[in-house]
């Protein structure tokens, strides 16, 4: 696939931008990154994504991707002879769409509530998100991944959130080491793949930004 | 070719267990049909799909497969010798994909909102929403059907169905509030394609009669409101 032109719509912290880049450099796919200022959206991201007019789209030779589970999908059937992140069993397929869908329904809105309300409903909010570690630590079950002996799917899907953990454990007062170690020690074996720990931001550098959007949210 | 038991675990008035028996019907397989009541859940329900406790559920070998777009996939996934439901070129599939995600997730909702929406002033809001969302998924359909009958081509497809399983109950809506969801005069594309997808014979002994989904409808928030006093 020597001439593919492939570009990526991202910003920084975003979890979602997080999946394609480790799902392109699982793949070792070489693109381009463009970083784009979500206050003041690029006319590319514009044309790119109209319906939602959010990051991250892929750009496969001038076709656009968004999305960012449906993009992955589209990484793993494309560079398809490279780091397979959907298993072949239908059924083990079935599971992991189910599981990337599960954390895109349920985890990421727990997550964002911890940081973004207070008093009961960010204690339901941390209930919530300590809940949906639990179901995720279920079905990660004995594995050492979700795709099983290496990174799969579901791995790609979750691990980005693990850089927002931080900034959830300081404003939500709560260690998800004494919660879900199960689910901390997956999260320390996926950060040790280089696709992993050079596709997410280091968590201060979260933590402050987060910081950042509270104070323009007017929740401090 | 998957062999092994087939149970479905549904309600015929659901547009998503719908969805299960028309791809299943494309791929020659009679599931055996499991009823659920909709008021009280079974074991069988409950052990199933732990996590969203809701149909419909499909049985494979006793094994759970869980939402609605998942099972549609595992279906195609599982009886690769009948027709494809999804498309084969992995950029027509990101689409299908695309727009079966818009459709369930901001579309439908919308839908409902509508239904549960009190007053005309505050149903005209939501329409103006869904409205602006019929526009996208007429450009949307023009585009991707390239000439052809159905959003699969010449026969229907996962975005067919995926869309034309929830037709049932927007035509219920319409009805029970004498109002037009679906604008022919603003898509008329997709006006011409929900008489073909529920005329196709896949489809037409699938998808319940409007007048039956609002009687349903009628009766259950009667039952709702009986059980709760």
């Amino acid at each position: 696939m020597a001439n593919d032109e492939v570009i990526l719509l991202d910003f920084w912290p975003s979890m979602f931008g997080m999946r394609l880049r480790i799902a392109l450099a699982e793949k070792e796919v070489k693109y381009e990154s463009k970083e784009e200022d979500l206050r003041n959206k690029s006319p590319l991201l514009l044309q790119m994504n109209p319906v939602h007019k959010k990051i991250p789209v892929l750009i496969h030779n001038g076709k656009p991707i968004c999305e960012s589970i449906i993009a992955v999908e589209y990484i793993d059937e494309v560079w398809k002879d490279k780091a397979p992140l959907l298993p072949t069993d239908p059924y083990e397929r079935a599971q992991a769409r189910f599981w990337a869908d599960y954390i895109d329904k349920k985890f990421f809105d727990s997550g964002r509530k911890i940081w973004t309300t207070k008093g009961e409903e960010q204690e339901a909010a941390k209930k919530d998100f300590i809940e949906c570690l639990k179901v995720l630590e279920g079905a990660l079950g004995e594995k050492p991944f979700f795709g099983g002996d290496n990174l799969g799917f579901v791995d790609v899907a979750l691990i980005g959130f693990y850089s927002w953990f931080f900034a959830y454990e300081t404003y939500g007062n709560f260690s998800t080491e004494a919660e879900c170690p199960k689910f901390v020690t997956w999260a320390k074996r996926c950060m040790q793949r280089d696709s992993v720990a050079k596709s997410l931001p280091d968590q201060h550098k979260v933590l402050e930004f987060v910081q950042t959007l509270r104070k323009k949210y007017g929740i401090e | 070719m998957a062999t092994g038991s087939v149970k479905l675990l549904g309600v015929w008035a659901s547009p998503f267990v719908n969805r299960v028996e028309i791809a299943l019907k494309m791929k020659s397989v009679e599931p055996e049909f499991i009823l659920e009541t909709t008021l009280n859940k079974s074991e069988l329900l409950l052990k199933s799909n732990p996590v969203y406790k809701k149909i419909p559920v499909l049985l494979h070998d006793e094994k759970p497969i869980c939402e609605s777009l998942v099972i549609l996939q595992y279906i195609d996934d599982s009886w690769p010798n009948g027709p494809s439901i999804l498309p084969s070129d992995p950029y027509d599939r990101a689409i299908a994909r695309f727009w079966a995600s818009y459709i369930d997730e901001k579309w439908y909702p919308l839908v409902v909102e509508f239904m549960k929406a009190e007053g005309k002033e505050e149903k005209a809001a939501v329409l103006e929403k869904i409205s602006e969302g019929n526009l996208l998924l007429e450009e949307a359909f023009i585009k991707i059907n390239k000439g052809n009958s159905f959003f699969g081509g010449d026969r229907i497809g996962y975005l067919d169905i995926v869309l034309g399983s929830l037709l049932g109950w927007v035509k219920a809506i319409e009805m029970m509030d004498e109002m037009k969801i679906l604008d022919e005069t603003k898509m008329p594309s997709l006006a011409e394609w929900d008489k073909r997808f529920c005329s196709d014979n896949v489809v037409k002994d699938i998808i319940p009669q409007p007048e039956k989904l609002a009687e349903i409808h009628r009766k259950f928030h009667q039952m709702k409101k009986a059980t709760s006093n």
